[in-house]
């Protein structure tokens, strides 16, 4: 089949005609490595890094970008994955919570391991992202701050106050 | 605080069950060994050789420990709180310890679920055995190995020494001996005084792979060969499938069968609970293009029952308050008598909407059925009713199916229900291979099994020197009222009347985080404060008042809490939030309640920021009975505290002709950090009764609190959840 990128190729199947949308491939640059995938152009980062790299840290929670579950670093910023499709993620620097650190020694993990942050734990990797990248911009957060950067992500187990306690912890490590 | 005695007494022997018994079993751990842990690499090496106590407990040749927690791990922590509790009886060193789940396996364990803050108040007994048991044979093959009684013997930490003698050794090296040891018929406990690890606070023991994204939830699981699925439900209740493109959605993109279930199975349970029994399933294996089909799917629904909408609701509710038939009443005195006595009387009328539970991880199951077993592997809180089900839906022995946990990414009631478990076991019969099903954000909050809708009406007579004389509630439901009719104030007052009425609906509702108890305790708090003041009473004072009453002379014989540990709380908060004091700029809320056998006392700080009500600070009295873990608890009771102020405050879900007009987070409102409180206090009492719940009694009385801050702040009484839709609150979304 021929590969390229945004072409629509007809084929006829059991004598249907169909429209198909070919497989273009693209190559991302997720902690450090290089990887190349197959999909269809509008699959969202979030699916790439699920479905076709294994990178299962980064959760799924709402697909519109307003729970933050499934939060990254593209060129050091907090994005949510599910809204950035893979054809524009090429080129960019992408960080996942496998990439944050090599022994769960980023800051933001020490002080979360600290303050005991998590209940069920399936937000807790965007929320990690979220302070991250909020802390790399910002040192010294105050509570605005915080609460700015961190209201696009949701806990459905209520840990706000001890997240906001670990971003301070973090703060100072 | 008074100290309250547990059943048992210094030297406590119980039978062994099963559980503590005999009985193998292989944990389940995937993708991530247990022994990945710094922790456990730090102090002790890998065994090459492990043996087999009983059901819980595993020990390796080097001494590290492996303890099985049977229940579903919902973020309540009992994957840490459980273990703990065994490696207390066995007397082994907590850092030597790793925990993995164990499957459901229903000849070992009992009560393998996650409900009714019940995991270890049930199984608080069988752990402690199990590990007392472990302790009891590792201790003979010492004995044995050294030719010595058991009385000769003392251990510590996992190390066994001669008590008038050199030798010692640990349960590494014992281990192998320990397996042929018959299993003592009764087991010796510790005097509860003498534990070590049990109300210390330990870190959750998969914090680590929590905070580095390892996969554990249902969502995250894999298996070679293995397919997704998606389902499509009618889009109203009230209606069913008639047909669909079926041809065209199977040549899209990734689609590799399109077809429909019925997962209608014979006597459905409780747990069966599900508005849509015929669905369409999709399966591929690419999330998204399953996604792409999904939306292309045009299917023609008929109608099958009434397509209701929230403003019938509301009617229906207030209909049923004045005409609807009582179905369940408990009258003490002559309540009608003494209303019609009373100098002030007092009326107010309480309502909730529906609202779905929205686990952040949205429902998905593995199946892989064959023609003579099904595995199935996924989130769920009630594994035996999944396993039941799915037995009755394939006609499969139950001996022929296997359940395992993953952790779970929230539960709140959602996952008692098992709907999903059966829908993937349909599919993969149908496709003859495994497959995970999963639902979308919009699958989940418009098919759910939600909190019930309900109103209360709340009347109270006092006399001339402002005593409670007459007390009356009346509940209706949608579909049941959440009156508790044995609970506070019962027992306190001469005259009282509490009544519930049913009403139908084919809205598919179900447990929802402290069922009842999550509408009824704010109502029943808010409704006090309103009758203290007009009594001229501190709303504590008044409390206490009732509660004096309850434990010199209590009305009735049945009532459900004890007055004296309801005080305590109450006078606990009091002293703690430093009760009485005034600041300037803060207002104060207080409420109590009991359900799950634990009472929670709270306090709400409130001040106005740009006009608004703003939860500042909230102290906690909590009396649960022994504690095990007080972080873990903590962190418990402050989530309950977040989760019942955001949904009081925000979150509501409404129907138009069957239809829930909010599908996902950018029109349902979940509680976000900017909202949550910035301080939260927790205190314990201290007590020697056996654990009670923990996960659900922090939230029902913080509704109160919050609504009596709020009327201290705004002079508003609030009687309509959600709050904020009556003080033109601004909506915050991500």
């Amino acid at each position: 089949m021929v590969i390229k990128r945004g072409v629509y190729i007809f084929c006829t199947l059991e004598s249907k005609l169909l429209i198909h949308l070919a497989m273009p491939t693209f190559t991302l640059k997720i902690n450090g490595n290089k990887h190349t995938v197959e999909a269809d152009m509008d699959t969202p980062l979030l699916w790439i890094l699920r479905d076709h790299l294994d990178l299962l840290g980064t959760k799924y929670g709402c697909g519109i970008g307003q729970c933050g579950a499934c939060t990254v670093h593209v060129n050091g910023n907090a994005v949510r994955s599910c809204l950035l499709q893979v054809s524009q993620a090429e080129g960019m620097k992408i960080t996942t919570i496998e990439g944050l650190s090599e022994d769960a020694d980023h800051p933001v993990q020490k002080a979360w391991l600290e303050h005991d942050v998590y209940q069920c734990g399936y937000c807790q990797s965007g929320q990690i992202m979220s302070a991250a990248a909020l802390l790399e911009n910002n040192p010294n957060p105050s509570d605005e701050d915080i609460d700015a950067a961190m209201n696009g992500n949701i806990c459905r187990c209520g840990t706000y106050v001890r997240i906001k306690q670990a971003i301070k912890t973090a703060s100072k490590l | 605080m008074t100290k309250i005695k547990t059943q048992y007494n210094r030297r406590s022997f119980l039978k062994i069950s099963a559980a503590a018994g005999g009985g193998m079993l292989i944990g389940f751990s995937w993708f991530t060994g247990c022994t990945s842990d710094k922790k456990i690499k730090e102090t002790v090496a890998i065994p090459k050789e492990w043996f087999e106590i009983n059901g819980y407990i595993k020990i390796g040749d080097t001494g590290m420990v492996t303890i099985y927690s049977p229940n579903p791990e919902i973020g309540q922590n009992v994957r840490t709180s459980m273990p703990m509790i065994v490696a207390e009886e066995l007397d082994v060193d907590w850092n030597n310890v790793v925990v993995e789940q164990a499957p459901l396996n229903t000849g070992i364990y009992q009560n393998q679920f996650a409900g009714g803050s019940l995991s270890i108040r049930l199984s608080w007994n069988a752990l402690r055995m199990a590990g007392a048991t472990g302790r009891r044979m590792l201790l003979e093959a010492a004995a044995k190995e050294w030719g010595v009684a058991v009385s000769d013997l003392s251990v510590a930490k996992g190390i066994i020494k001669e008590i008038n003698g050199e030798r010692s050794i640990g349960y590494g090296a014992i281990a192998s001996k320990a397996v042929g040891i018959e299993i003592p018929e009764e087991v010796e406990l510790k005097d509860i005084h003498d534990f070590e690890l049990i109300g210390t606070s330990k870190k959750n023991v998969e914090g680590e792979k929590i905070v580095t994204g390892k996969p554990m939830y249902g969502l995250d699981f894999k298996r070679e060969g293995m397919q997704l699925a998606m389902i499509q439900h009618p889009p109203a209740f009230g209606m069913k499938l008639k047909d669909f493109n079926e041809e065209e959605i199977k040549a899209m993109p990734g689609v590799k069968d399109a077809f429909t279930i019925d997962i209608t199975v014979e006597d459905p349970a409780w747990c069966d609970e599900k508005g849509f029994l015929q669905l369409i399933a999709l399966v591929g294996d690419s999330t998204w293009q399953l996604m792409k089909a999904k939306k292309a799917i045009k299917a023609n629904w008929e109608k099958a029952s009434e397509l209701e909408n929230s403003e019938m609701h509301t009617n229906l509710l207030e209909t049923a308050l004045v005409s609807g038939t009582v179905k369940d009443s408990r009258k003490d005195g002559d309540p009608d008598d003494a209303f019609s006595k009373a100098v002030k009387v007092i009326e107010r009328s309480y309502s909730s909407p529906f609202l779905p539970h929205n686990t952040l991880e949205p429902m998905n199951f593995f199946a892989n059925v064959t023609d003579s077993s099904a595995e199935l592997i996924g989130p769920t809180q009630t594994p035996e009713a999944l396993e039941t089900s799915v037995s009755k839906l394939l006609g499969l022995p139950i001996e022929d199916i296997t359940v395992n946990m993953t952790r779970i990414g929230g539960g709140f009631g959602r996952r008692l229900y098992v709907h999903f478990g059966v829908e993937a076991a349909a599919i993969s019969k149908k496709i003859g291979a495994p497959v995970k099903i999963i639902y979308t954000r919009e699958d989940d909050m418009t098919q759910g099994t939600y909190r019930p809708a309900y109103q209360l009406v709340y009347k109270a007579g006092l006399d001339e020197s402002n005593n409670l004389v007459a007390f009356s509630v009346k509940g209706a439901g949608l579909p049941e009222g959440s009156v508790f009719k044995d609970r506070f104030p019962a027992g306190t007052v001469d005259n009282y009347l509490a009544e519930n009425i049913n009403v139908e609906t084919n809205v598919t509702t179900g447990a929802w985080r402290a069922p009842r108890s999550h509408f009824t305790a704010g109502a029943e708090q808010a409704f006090l404060d309103e009758v203290a003041e007009l009594a001229g009473k501190d709303p504590i004072d008044f409390r206490l008042e009732l509660f004096d009453r309850a434990i010199n002379k209590p009305v009735g014989e049945k009532n459900e809490y004890e007055p004296e540990r309801y005080a305590g709380v109450l006078k606990l908060v009091k002293e703690k939030s430093n009760w009485g004091e005034t600041k300037p700029g803060i207002y104060r809320g207080v409420a109590a309640y009991f359900c799950h056998h634990s009472y929670v006392a709270q306090v709400v700080d409130v001040a106005m920021e740009n006009g608004k009500p703003k939860v500042k600070k909230v102290w906690c009295a909590v009396d649960c009975g022994i504690v095990i873990n007080p972080d873990g608890a903590e962190n418990i009771i402050q989530g309950g505290v977040i989760d019942g102020i955001g949904h009081a405050m925000y979150s509501q879900l409404t129907f138009e002709n069957g239809t829930p007009n909010e599908t996902n987070f950018d029109r349902y409102q979940l509680i976000r950090h900017s909202q949550a409180p910035e301080a939260i206090e927790v205190y314990f009492v201290d007590s020697d009764v056996d654990p009670t719940g923990l996960g659900e009694p922090g939230l029902p009385p913080v509704v109160g609190a919050l609504a009596n801050a709020i009327y201290q702040a705004t002079g508003q009484r609030l009687y309509k959840q959600p709050f904020a839709n009556n003080m033109a609150m601004e909506k915050v979304v991500g």
